[in-house]
């Protein structure tokens, strides 16, 4: 007993260090929820912390803001095109990675090992490398500016590093399986969708959950393939706009970046699990 | 598994024509055009790169991108591994991992605009909005002027919402390779009297050296490629540029497809050797399977 407490009171420091870390990480967020709900005199006239002197007093917040950058300056149409930019994004590359993948995993064929290095290669490579060949070939098909120029670019872009983290999984599963169900007379279509996906759900959540964050978040590939105009910018662009329009009315600015937050925000804590997993597959491999 | 000859290209097909088209073409192309002038129909041999050696602006971008990576890489890869090895002690490790860990699913964009509030200056006459400011003012400082004082502490401020967005996944990494340290190794150095610290330094981080290497690496090629922080930010205004948003600048704003180019290459060059260090990675982890 005595010892369990001695134990308790030398866990204070390193409790308190540990609880301010997390305060400093926290802190900016709140300022940001906090203001996008006061009224714009408010957040003109005092810090965000002064609502916490009257703590039992609700009546600072407003959804006026939301309001106003949702429908008046057009962060609802930005978040619509950043739901059709994202999912068609984030579907086409995982469908071509996954075949690449099984191929690279399981098949014999010429220069496959070659092929894979040059693949583990272009992970990094910066994109700027590629955006002017591709935004003139763009430009000749009349494609900049659409969404499907941006869902194949994102796709081009994703390829690298999807088909790397499938491969990994892929490759890892049990060679009995490709034996046996070869042997029982299936072709290797049948293998992938029989055996290879359903097996895979796990690294397909994975690596869905990343992409998707990777197009959403994305702001460079956006600029430079969609350019600024509100009917197809998505919300990154739009918002770094506003940051240099509205540069002092942080009650817009701040409940305008919310709304581009909310969605990895709840994906981000429901499938948390699925997204470390991922982070884990992707740099250390065991 | 038996297949005929042609199955394997059916598979990889789409994904090789992609890759081809949207990375290696354009690099090579690139390449290529950065030694033709602005609209690349006259050839210029090495002009643009003398330009991106010898310009003020390009240069303060290379002393800036060296900032980073000096200040950014082992500050997040440091308080990643602290912060990992903390919470391992304490029962809601799983909370404080998940807040550290979250600003890595938000945008760049929407971690300018947090930060950009939490910089917010204004003259010392009015009330201070942005915290750090007010905080000053409580302990009767005057207010600064965070994102425009040259040329440090601008540069500072930006990097060090790159560490808030990052640590986290730095974080993430480190604590699953320090789990996977035998807990009766640590156990065995206490009985033998080791105090924290020397098993921290003499156990710990030697075992943890190869993933810490690899978030090394990993941040390395994050900060030489960073853009969108400044972009939001500052665009680049008071000394704040670097190589990335100078890219897009003569890209975009100055329609210099040949110093655009030049500049893309030496951001590719100065990421090589990361390449060469994650093939060879790759090369042996083949060779254990």
């Amino acid at each position: 007993m005595m010892k369990k407490l001695i134990s308790t009171f030398s866990k204070v420091p390193l409790n308190l260090v540990i609880i301010i870390i997390a305060l400093i990480w926290i802190l900016p967020s709140v300022g940001l929820l906090v203001t996008s709900f006061r009224p714009s005199a408010d957040v003109a006239a005092s810090g965000w912390w002064t609502i916490f002197e009257h703590p039992f007093n609700f009546t600072w917040h407003t959804l006026e803001n939301y309001q106003e950058v949702i429908v008046k300056i057009g962060i609802g149409k930005a978040f619509l095109n950043s739901l059709l930019i994202t999912i068609p994004a984030t579907i086409i590359p995982i469908l071509i990675a996954s075949f690449a993948a099984y191929a690279f995993a399981w098949m014999e064929f010429p220069g496959r090992r070659l092929l894979f290095i040059i693949l583990v290669g272009l992970l990094v490579v910066p994109l700027q490398m590629t955006m002017i060949p591709v935004l003139r070939i763009f430009n000749k098909l009349g494609m900049a500016g659409t969404f499907p120029g941006i869902w194949l670019a994102h796709t081009g872009y994703g390829l690298p590093l999807i088909i790397y983290l499938l491969y990994n999984f892929i490759s890892g599963l049990p060679s009995e399986l490709f034996d046996s169900s070869s042997i029982d007379g299936a072709t290797s279509f049948q293998i992938f969708f029989k055996v290879v996906i359903p097996l895979s759900v796990p690294a397909l959540a994975s690596v869905t959950i990343f992409q998707f964050l990777w197009v959403w978040n994305d702001l460079l590939v956006a600029l430079v393939y969609l350019g600024g105009t509100p009917a197809v910018a998505p919300l990154t662009v739009r918002i770094s706009a506003l940051v240099g329009s509205y540069g002092q009315d942080w009650e817009l600015l701040t409940a305008a970046a919310f709304v581009s937050m909310v969605l990895p925000l709840v994906l981000f804590l429901g499938l948390q699990r699925y997204f470390v997993r991922g982070i884990l597959a992707g740099s250390v491999k065991g | 598994m038996r297949t005929r000859k042609i199955t394997p290209w059916l598979y990889i097909t789409p994904a090789v024509f992609l890759l081809t088209f949207f990375l290696i073409y354009p690099s090579i192309y690139t390449t290529y055009i950065s030694l033709f002038n602005y609209n690349s129909e006259k050839f210029v041999g090495i002009k643009n790169y003398l330009y991106c050696f010898t310009n003020e602006i390009m240069l303060t971008s290379f002393r800036n991108n060296a900032l980073w990576v000096i200040v950014f890489v082992p500050l997040t890869v440091f308080l990643g591994l602290i912060i990992a090895v903390l919470v391992d002690r304490v029962k809601y490790e799983s909370i404080i991992k998940s807040l550290i860990f979250m600003p890595m699913a938000i945008s760049f964009v929407g971690a300018g605009v947090i930060w950009k509030f939490v910089y917010d200056y204004r003259p010392a006459s009015a009330a201070q909005t942005g915290i750090l400011n007010a905080i000053r003012a409580a302990l009767n400082l005057e207010p600064l002027p965070w994102l425009i004082q040259k040329p440090w502490l601008n540069n500072l401020c930006l990097i060090m919402v790159g560490v808030w967005i990052w640590t986290g996944f730095c974080m993430v990494i480190l604590s699953a390779s320090y789990k996977s340290i035998p807990r009766e190794l640590l156990e065995a150095a206490r009985v033998d009297g080791a105090n924290e610290f020397k098993i921290f330094w003499k156990i710990i981080l030697p075992l943890m050296k190869p993933t810490l290497a690899v978030v090394a690496t990993t941040m390395i090629i994050n900060v030489l490629k960073v853009f969108d922080i400044v972009y939001v930010m500052t665009n680049g205004n008071f000394n704040t540029e670097v190589i990335a948003n100078r890219m897009y600048k003569e890209m975009f704003i100055f329609r210099n497809y040949g110093r655009a180019s030049a500049i893309a290459v030496i951001l590719l060059v100065l990421i090589i050797p990361m390449i060469i260090i994650n093939i060879q990675r790759f090369r042996e982890q083949e060779a254990i399977r």
